[in-house]
């Protein structure tokens, strides 16, 4: 029998409609200017742990990518000195599918000129307490560090290889023989800090060390460090957020970098954003930017158990 | 050997780990927002029942467990071995103290069992959900007493004590869910 129905009660849309438009007062009081970026674009994240989902569409010659995010097109707009922004948009994640994820799914992502990683973490404090109201405690605030080290003893940027894999095998990981380390530290990371995740109602993990820095600047201060961070609620990461990175040749290292890495897992090579380069080259004003998981706040809120129940049509009705 | 790819996890799976065999119990597909995804998984160990946490970097493959279950029915025990036999390929099998498990108390010839078998030898046995068993051995009850309020031991054929209502009497034939080893009802009452 056809599965016509939606997922997402009555009273979870009438939930959804009140977030959306408590996010669009949030920023109209702030004068952030609303934008609405394509989702398709010539150019894909490299990043080698994101897939994008190709597709093809004439009169384009070669393939589209649905965006995994609209950063690159919001920090065009950004350089073209549009000032603090926000966009409200679906984004796409090929082979993103499970209890916290769907392959397409809403995301709040915003841009602040002018302001530093922790002058955003304060702002996003001050949205998910409005959208969160059980959160009322201010969250508690830890660097990357020092929770690896609370957490597993070691120390993530001392450590050995020989410890890590170590640690990898008492959590359980499963190392195949030649396994590249890649991505091990991550995956300890995030196993061995989830109990302390859910003892703590929120939590913003600040300044991931530099292999981890995405999109963010290094710190001036410590250039091992990253001027990332990520906010979680009952062990949910909800945002994740940079204060961004401007320089064009870094930029561009970085994009080589996760290509090469792509590679080396047998995974296809992306093409990289000449156009955001180029705005980059132009000039991006001094700022931080964060994006966040709508459908998750609405699962918080509202008690549910999956991202499923949350959307109209998940993936398995869509 | 067949292998099973993380995105092909699904609880009931069998997989190999360590050298034994183990059934997916939970599959979680866990992704940060930027990094490595992951599938943590509670698994059982099939030869010992413990369940343990794994967790498997997104992608990679897991060599497939050669195990299946099977309806077989019992046949007899010579002393070291239980023997059961396919009803429909007339194969039969032999399972040790150890794969027999709880089950010894509970089966008797004829019984058709749930055999976990791997590689092809008998794993685990599952007695059925239940059994009627006759008490070999009960004190005599209180007269009057129907309320099976209380109760007494009784021992049944297989050797398997269990608590009965005490109007239940030496001989009687009872139904016992050998889940929780529980006494249900007296086998003529259906």
């Amino acid at each position: 029998m056809s599965n016509w129905r939606p997922c997402a009660t009555l009273g979870l849309l009438r939930d959804r409609a009140e977030v959306l438009a408590a996010i669009r007062h949030f920023f109209s009081e702030r004068m952030v200017l609303e934008v609405d970026t394509p989702a398709l674009s010539s150019a894909a994240t490299p990043d080698a742990s994101i897939e994008s989902i190709a597709v093809t569409a004439g009169p384009q010659q070669g393939p589209l990518f649905l965006q995994t995010s609209p950063e690159f097109f919001m920090k065009r707009l950004l350089c073209a000195g549009s000032g603090s922004i926000y966009q409200l948009c679906h984004v796409f994640r090929n082979d993103e599918q499970g209890r916290n994820h769907n392959p397409e799914f809403t995301m709040l992502e915003w841009y602040r000129t002018g302001f530093k990683m922790f002058d955003l973490i304060d702002e996003v404090e001050a949205l998910m307490s409005l959208l969160i109201p059980e959160i009322d405690t201010p969250a508690t605030r830890i660097s990357y560090h020092d929770l690896f080290r609370q957490t597993t003893g070691l120390d993530p940027a001392s450590a050995s290889r020989a410890d890590i894999r170590a640690l990898a095998g008492e959590l359980g990981i499963v190392i195949p023989e030649n396994h590249p380390d890649d991505g091990l530290v991550e995956m300890i990371f995030n196993i061995a800090t989830a109990s302390w995740m859910k003892q703590h109602p929120a939590v913003i993990v600040h300044h991931f060390p530099a292999s981890q820095a995405s999109l963010a600047m290094l710190s001036p201060e410590d250039p091992d460090l990253a001027l990332r961070f990520e906010y979680y609620v009952d062990g949910l990461e909800l945002a994740n957020g940079f204060q961004e990175l401007a320089d064009p040749h870094e930029q561009k290292r970085r994009f080589e970098v996760e290509n090469a890495r792509r590679r080396e897992r047998g995974l296809q090579t992306m093409p990289i954003d000449e156009h955001f380069l180029a705005a980059l080259d132009h000039g991006l004003p001094a700022c931080s930017g964060v994006a966040v998981g709508v459908d998750r706040i609405l699962m918080i809120r509202n008690r549910q158990p999956d991202i499923a129940s949350v959307m109209t049509f998940p993936f398995s009705r869509a | 050997m067949a292998t099973y790819n993380t995105n092909e996890f699904r609880g009931g799976l069998k997989i190999m780990l360590d050298g034994d065999p183990y059934s997916i119990i939970e599959n979680e597909f866990v992704k940060p927002g930027k990094g490595q995804a992951f599938n943590r998984v509670k698994v059982r160990n099939l030869k010992t029942g413990r369940v343990i946490e794994k967790t498997f970097r997104s992608g990679e493959s897991v060599d497939a467990a050669d195990v299946m279950d099977l309806g077989l029915q019992y046949l007899y025990n010579d002393g070291e071995y239980w023997h059961f036999m396919d009803p429909d390929t007339f194969e039969q099998y032999q399972a040790s103290k150890t794969a027999v498990g709880d089950a010894v108390n509970w089966i008797k010839e004829q019984d058709l069992c749930s055999v976990t078998l791997w590689n092809g030898h008998p794993l685990s046995v599952e007695a059925p959900n239940f059994v009627t068993l006759k008490i070999v051995e009960t004190d005599p009850g209180l007269k009057g007493d129907t309320s099976g309020g209380g109760g007494k031991p009784a021992t049944l054929e297989t050797g398997a004590v269990v608590r009965v209502p005490l109007f239940v009497q030496i001989d009687e034939v009872i139904k016992v869910d050998t889940r929780n080893g529980e006494y249900v009802s007296r086998a003529k009452d259906e």
